[in-house]
């Protein structure tokens, strides 16, 4: 069991087969990860950086716990976005950071194309945790985990990612990773925010959010930045929610018992409304515990396979 | 004296090309025959290849002074020649800016002294090409300045650009248009479409640079003055000039190679050498530059070398450098692309790159003819080769084309009667 790749750069280009290795991989981890005693020795002797050009808590703490519970160890590096184009160059920090002995760097980067940009100069396993408006694989693949685990298979899905599609690498990594798995994927938001061909990539593309969310298994919101109605690319957030925003009356348009998802931070309120966050349909909480999951399992893989390409 | 023996001739004069022998002395050619006897000191055997008009290039950065680390005049003018360049035409972007007359003369002079090809500035159309005031263009002019651009950045002031048109139609200079409106770019780094969805880029609408193609050809009109826009890369760019010349608008263009050879899935892997302003569009728009090259909407080809030092280009794509290395390619580039799939004749290609940009620029170049600057190459037209960067002569090596398999090459490059390049040698 392993994957093929150095690195995980996307979900883009990944075969359904790969995908498939990776969900089955997280069932078992979830099971260390909610047993008492979370430790195994699966990493061993394995080391693991971190290293976060942007602030992103909760993903780092979910990489760092993925690691600690696999027994590997565990560093991070954090650079300030602003010193990205004056500061070290990315080659020279990935090199310094490999001479240490590491095994698996970690990368979020604010420009698209970084990790890749790291993976070409490095034999450290590169995994991309989120890069400029590109992807953010290990998202994606936590949410399509969630999905699997909610409704069994996630062929024939109907997904409605609701939102800025223009600057999520979450949605853009959920639809590769979606199509890829047989999932119908629906994207709405304002016209400004929706990036042009998106239609080629295999997604649905609707303007009325009201389109999008009737009959979806899945209801996925995005986050908002406020800094996209600075840059004019919306009026105003109120009219935003009232346009676009997930609210009870819209999710009533969806499949009873269909599931609410969010990448979180959520902005309550802008985005999707406060009960739903909290209301029964939310699995927003066992998102971030499979996002556990699903890192332990792409730690496992991509390093059995430099154990298998070392020896 | 010289002699170019046997070779296929494309004079850049008349319509056909012709075989013969053509005889050069004190940096002229003296004859121009079939069979001609000689004493000639030094022999070229061109049986079986082509002997054109020196390439001439109406745009590109050769870097010195300021970016000497990326290029300078030596360098630059060696991969001029390797590519087959005789005379070259340097945009004004350099550190200091060409704006005055004494940098006219300065880099002059430095192209005197280690120049291989000849060198003529063009320069700035605003002080510091900040946009906010006009350049002394007379005096510029008298300095030997051959045209004005503030290529790399565009001119964004609609009032000011007016005023350059004017007072320089007024100097009988030309003024080469970068178009591009900053506010519809924003932060774009790659053309805006279906590539730059799949890759998560920041996309640059086409309407970038036709919002002002179209702006600077009315602006031309109305004071019926001459323009030249440089790097026109989109459908709608050239369809746009299209109307305006059949207006009568005393309108010219340039595409570059890279614009009718590459398109924005050459970015797919994050090559920062496919990172180039304006940027590499889609297979509709190549079809667009290879039309408007073969109907005479577009009327030259300039490389629009723009070389840069690795270190300026191994870095995240948003963070890279524009710029395509392109002396040394383009001929290649051009003979593969235009020649040998049918869109432009021998005698068309050389109007595109050596009688063209010499008639635009307005310099004694581009053609071979007797009591003209023998200034001529000698490619050969079988010649498949595949672009290796750590050959080229330019301190660039920043080429998308790396690794590409061309075909026809530049074999032997005079200069004023001098060889400068010798059996894919540069010798001086
Ligand atoms: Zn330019």
């Amino acid at each position: 069991m392993a994957l093929k790749r150095k690195d995980l750069l996307g979900l883009r280009g990944l075969t359904r087969e790969e995908i498939e290795e990776i969900l089955t991989t997280a069932e078992k981890m979830k099971s260390i990860l909610l047993s008492d005693v979370k430790k195994v020795s699966h990493l061993q002797g394995k080391s693991m950086v971190t290293l976060f050009y942007e602030n992103s808590t909760r993903t780092r703490f979910s990489f760092e716990f993925a690691a600690k519970y696999l027994g590997a160890h565990t560093a991070s590096v954090a650079v300030s976005s602003s010193s990205v184009a004056k500061g070290e160059s990315l080659i020279d920090t990935g090199k310094t950071i490999q001479s240490m002995g590491v095994d698996v760097i970690v990368i979020r980067h604010p420009m698209s194309g970084a990790p890749h940009l790291l993976a070409k100069h490095v034999l450290a396993s590169v995994i991309n945790a989120g890069d400029g408006i590109n992807e953010h694989p290990t998202q994606a693949l936590l949410d399509m985990f969630t999905m699997k685990q909610k409704k069994g298979a996630i062929d024939g899905l109907k997904v409605a990612i609701i939102g800025d599609i223009l600057h999520s690498r979450v949605a853009r990594s959920n639809i590769w990773g979606l199509t890829t798995m047989g999932a119908e994927v629906r994207v709405a938001g304002p016209p400004t925010l929706m990036p042009p061909d998106i239609e080629k990539m295999g997604a649905k593309v609707f303007y009325r959010v009201e389109e999008a969310i009737r009959g979806a298994d899945v209801v996925m919101g995005l986050r908002l930045q406020r800094e996209r109605q600075q840059k004019g690319l919306l009026p105003s957030l109120r009219e935003y929610m009232h346009l676009f925003g997930i609210t009870e009356e819209r999710i009533r348009l969806a499949k009873k018992d269909a599931l609410i998802m969010h990448p979180g931070p959520v902005n309550r309120g802008v985005e999707i409304s406060s009960d739903l966050v909290d209301g029964a349909q939310s699995v927003i909480n066992e998102q971030v515990t499979n996002g556990v999951a699903i890192r332990m399992a792409l730690l496992y893989l991509l390093t059995r396979r430099n154990h298998d390409a070392v020896h | 004296m010289l002699c170019i023996k046997n070779g296929m001739v494309v004079d850049g004069i008349l319509a056909v090309p012709y075989k013969a022998d053509i005889l050069i002395d004190k940096g002229k050619v003296i004859n121009i025959g079939k069979d001609i006897e000689n004493t000639a000191d030094e022999v070229i055997d061109a049986a079986g290849k082509w002997v054109l008009p020196g390439l001439v290039d109406a745009h590109c950065h050769l870097r010195e002074p300021g970016f000497e680390y990326k290029e300078d005049i030596g360098s630059g003018t060696r991969s001029a020649a390797a590519g087959g360049f005789t005379s070259v035409a340097c945009m004004a972007n350099t550190n200091p800016v060409v704006d005055s007359a004494a940098m006219v003369n300065y880099i002059k002079s430095i192209a005197m002294a280690k120049g291989v090809v000849k060198v003529y500035p063009i320069a700035a159309v605003t002080k510091g090409q900040k946009g906010e005031e006009l350049t002394e263009m007379g005096e510029l002019k008298e300095a030997g300045a051959v045209a004005l651009s503030d290529d790399g950045r565009p001119i964004m002031n609609s009032h000011l650009m007016r005023l350059a048109l004017q007072y320089a139609k007024g100097l009988d200079m030309l003024i080469i248009s970068h178009c591009e409106d900053l506010s519809l770019v924003g932060d774009g780094v790659m053309n805006e479409g279906y590539m730059s969805t799949v890759l998560g880029l920041k996309g640059i609408t086409r309407a970038a640079e036709e919002v002002m193609v179209a702006r600077d050809i009315i602006l031309a009109e109305t004071l019926d003055a001459p323009i030249h826009i440089a790097h026109v890369s989109t459908r709608g760019s050239v369809e746009l000039i299209r109307q305006a010349k059949r207006r009568g608008v005393r309108v010219t263009c340039e595409t570059a190679p890279h614009y009718f050879s590459a398109t924005d899935a050459w970015v797919d892997g994050y090559d920062a050498n496919a990172k180039v302003n304006p940027p590499l569009r889609t297979d509709d728009d190549v079809e667009a530059i290879k039309q408007g090259l073969k109907d005479g909407t577009i009327d030259i080809i300039a490389t629009d070398h723009a070389p840069h030092h690795r270190d300026d280009k191994e870095v995240e794509y948003g963070l890279a450098a524009n710029g395509i290395s392109g002396f040394e390619t383009a001929f290649s580039l051009a003979y593969t692309n235009l020649v040998e799939t049918g869109i432009l004749s021998m005698v068309e290609l050389v109007q595109k790159m050596s009688k063209g940009p010499a008639d635009i620029l307005n310099i004694d170049a581009g053609t071979i003819g007797v009591g003209k600057p023998a200034d001529i190459i000698v490619v050969d037209l079988d010649r498949e080769y595949t672009v290796d960067v750590s050959k080229f002569y330019s301190k660039g090596k920043n080429s998308p084309f790396h690794g590409h398999t061309l075909k026809g090459k530049v074999i032997h490059t005079i200069v004023d009667g001098r060889i400068v390049m010798k059996d894919e040698r540069v010798i001086v």
